[in-house]
């Protein structure tokens, strides 16, 4: 990917064939060969340089929930193909490749869980499947958890990443930022607390509704955060973009974000804020 | 009324060619040609209605963005002689590529709402082509908030290619402005009719496009993403945008029939812009129509109306034994 920080520098004596395949990956950042357990211990965070890799959406669940208490919601909703859409390739055939990949039907989870003695509703985005584009599906499942959480008095919490619109299902893609807005609307006229995390990356339709609409909005390090790409940004205004532009720091800089918060420290931070906010 | 032809009325501008010629040929020799040019008229009248009853999508959206197409301005002007124009969002600044303000229709007090592309290079940089920045949007919002208080219902024209991608929209967070006027605009307790005039561009869109009617006039286009670019992402290739306003059912029929507009509103033959008068009747009748429906709910079913209806959006499957409700 083109927006992350070139560093060369690497400290690392192993070579590359002298590990088995799949045991080892580069941090795109720092160019560091990090064992894959390593990585995973440190939930996806490189030891050396703090780059925060993706997670797929049961590692992060694991790494923000209490063991055993996840109650999956809807987990059946699966996309349809409303406009028999076909250009290089078509939509079915590209969920059923997305399905396979990811084992999942769609690009959210959703359910109920604790976080430390917190009930919550939760919502955890995975950019592995169609790189998290907001579809149908994506858009009701989050709209059931709002609403839920709504009816249960559950706080909502979204770990939100997107890379575009689902392009393949039109305007009913489109129309997935109103109904999740309202539902939100509801939400909060019900005196609940709703947070989302922004992931890297976070953009267009969901970074237009449920992602920016948290009472706080927290950011893990360096994610693309954004309406617009950066590429689309740069052709249509022929503008150099300033240093870091659409970056976590320079949107906590930019008055966007309540706190940028280090993997790490996420679930507690998450916990705190549920404390802060709670009646008791 | 214009000069300015798209490529497939082609066929029109040289008939309506023929029928200059003929008509300085008559004057220069004094002859009477009017039976011929009766009958060139008329053969322009079918070749137009036959154009205008075959649009292509792609055709659609160049029609839709007709650089004489009516604007939202010009129905507000022509609705409303006494529109009181409302300026800036009290943050930052005045957006020109959103326009909005105290205006009659019909005699019924309402607040308009409406884009603003521009008509000439002066005025076109002035509104920036019609794609607002995170103040237009937040203007549109603090104007809606205003006809609630004083109960007015809001009417929406929407003609914009989206909000500006460009590094100050994302500095003043355009993404969260939009969002924030879709989150609000559920909780307004006033009708709102919302009308897709020209184009209908995305999220751009949508930031003012929650209604408890949506009304489309007959050759705009609403689209999540414009032809251009999705043929750029899919096809690898702008050039392919036909194929793309094809594949998006981006067009008022298909939208009508995926239920995500209420009604379309018919243009006159030949496009919006080839009879003003006609259009703005046609626009007039069809949102007083609406407003006078809406008027016999109350604030509880406006707003439970306005969120079923966008609640229903949206296409899956969902196994009937795993359901709970
Ligand atoms: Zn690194």
């Amino acid at each position: 990917m083109p927006f992350f920080r070139k560093r060369t520098q690497s400290t690392l004596k192993v070579r590359k064939r002298d590990i088995p395949h799949g045991l080892w990956l580069k941090c795109p950042s720092c160019n560091e060969i990090i064992f894959k357990r390593e990585l995973d211990k440190a939930l996806g965070v490189c030891p050396k340089c703090e780059h925060h890799f993706q997670l797929d959406r049961d590692a992060r669940l694991t790494m923000l929930i209490e063991p055993d208490t996840f109650e999956e919601w809807d987990s059946e909703l699966c996309s349809l193909d409303p406009l028999e859409f076909t250009g290089t390739a078509s939509y079915s055939s590209k969920l059923e490749q997305n399905m396979k990949k990811t084992g999942h039907k769609d690009a959210i989870t959703c359910g109920r869980a604790k976080m430390g003695e917190y009930p919550v509703a939760i919502g955890v985005m995975d950019f592995q499947f169609l790189g998290a584009s907001m579809g149908s599906v994506v858009g009701e499942k989050v709209t059931r958890l709002i609403e839920r959480g709504t009816e249960e008095r559950l706080p909502v919490i979204i770990s939100c990443a997107s890379g575009g619109a689902r392009m393949y299902e039109g305007m009913y893609s489109l129309m997935q930022m109103a109904k999740t807005s309202a539902a939100l609307a509801r939400h909060a006229a019900a005196g609940l607390l709703y947070i989302p995390v922004l992931t890297h990356p976070t953009t267009a339709g969901v970074m237009a509704s449920y992602a920016t609409l948290g009472d706080v909005i927290i950011a893990e390090p360096d994610a693309l955060i954004g309406f617009a790409g950066p590429r689309v940004i740069k052709e249509t205004t022929q503008q150099d973009l300033p240093e870091g532009f659409q970056r976590s720091e320079f949107l906590l800089e930019h008055g966007l974000l309540d706190a940028i918060v280090h993997r790490k420290n996420l679930k507690q931070t998450l916990i705190q804020m549920l404390e802060f906010t709670s009646a008791t | 009324m214009t000069t300015y032809a798209l490529p497939f009325e082609k066929p029109i501008v040289e008939l309506e060619k023929k029928v200059q010629d003929l008509r300085s040929f008559s004057q220069n020799q004094d002859i009477d040609v009017s039976q011929e040019i009766e009958q060139m008229q008329q053969k322009i009248d079918d070749t137009r209605r036959d154009i205008y009853g075959h649009l292509t999508p792609w055709q659609k959206v160049q029609v839709a963005r007709h650089p004489t197409r009516p604007y939202p301005i010009d129905y507000i002007s022509n609705f409303s002689p006494e529109f009181l124009e409302l300026h800036g969002d009290r943050l930052f600044a005045d957006d020109h590529a959103i326009v909005g303000g105290f205006g009659k229709i019909a005699d019924k007090k309402v607040l308009f709402i409406g884009t603003c592309k521009g008509r000439d290079t002066k005025s076109n940089l002035k509104c920036n082509f019609g794609c607002a920045y995170p103040e237009g949007y937040r203007k549109a919002l603090r104007l809606m908030k205003l006809a609630a208080k004083f109960n007015l219902p809001i009417v929406t024209f929407i003609d914009t290619p989206g909000a500006f991608p460009g590094v100050e929209s994302e500095e003043r967070h355009i993404a969260e402005a939009i969002a924030v006027n879709l989150r609000e605009s559920f909780t307004l307790p006033v009708p709102i009719v919302v009308v897709i005039t020209g184009e209908g561009g995305s999220g751009g869109a949508l930031g003012i496009g929650i209604g408890n009617r949506v009304l489309i006039l007959e050759h705009s286009y609403y689209s999540v993403i414009s032809p251009e670019g999705c043929a750029a992402i899919l096809w690898k290739d702008r050039a392919f945008a036909d194929k793309a306003a094809e594949a998006l059912h981006l067009t008022s029929d298909a939208l009508l029939e995926m239920k995500l507009v209420d009604e379309i509103i018919p243009e006159p033959v030949g496009g919006a812009h080839s009879d003003y008068e006609a259009v703005f009747e046609n626009m007039k009748n069809a949102i007083l129509r609406n407003l006078e429906e809406l008027q016999e709910l109350s604030t509880e079913e406006l707003m439970q109306q306005r969120y079923e209806k966008f609640r229903a959006m949206g296409v899956f499957e969902e196994p009937e034994v795993k359901k709970k409700k």
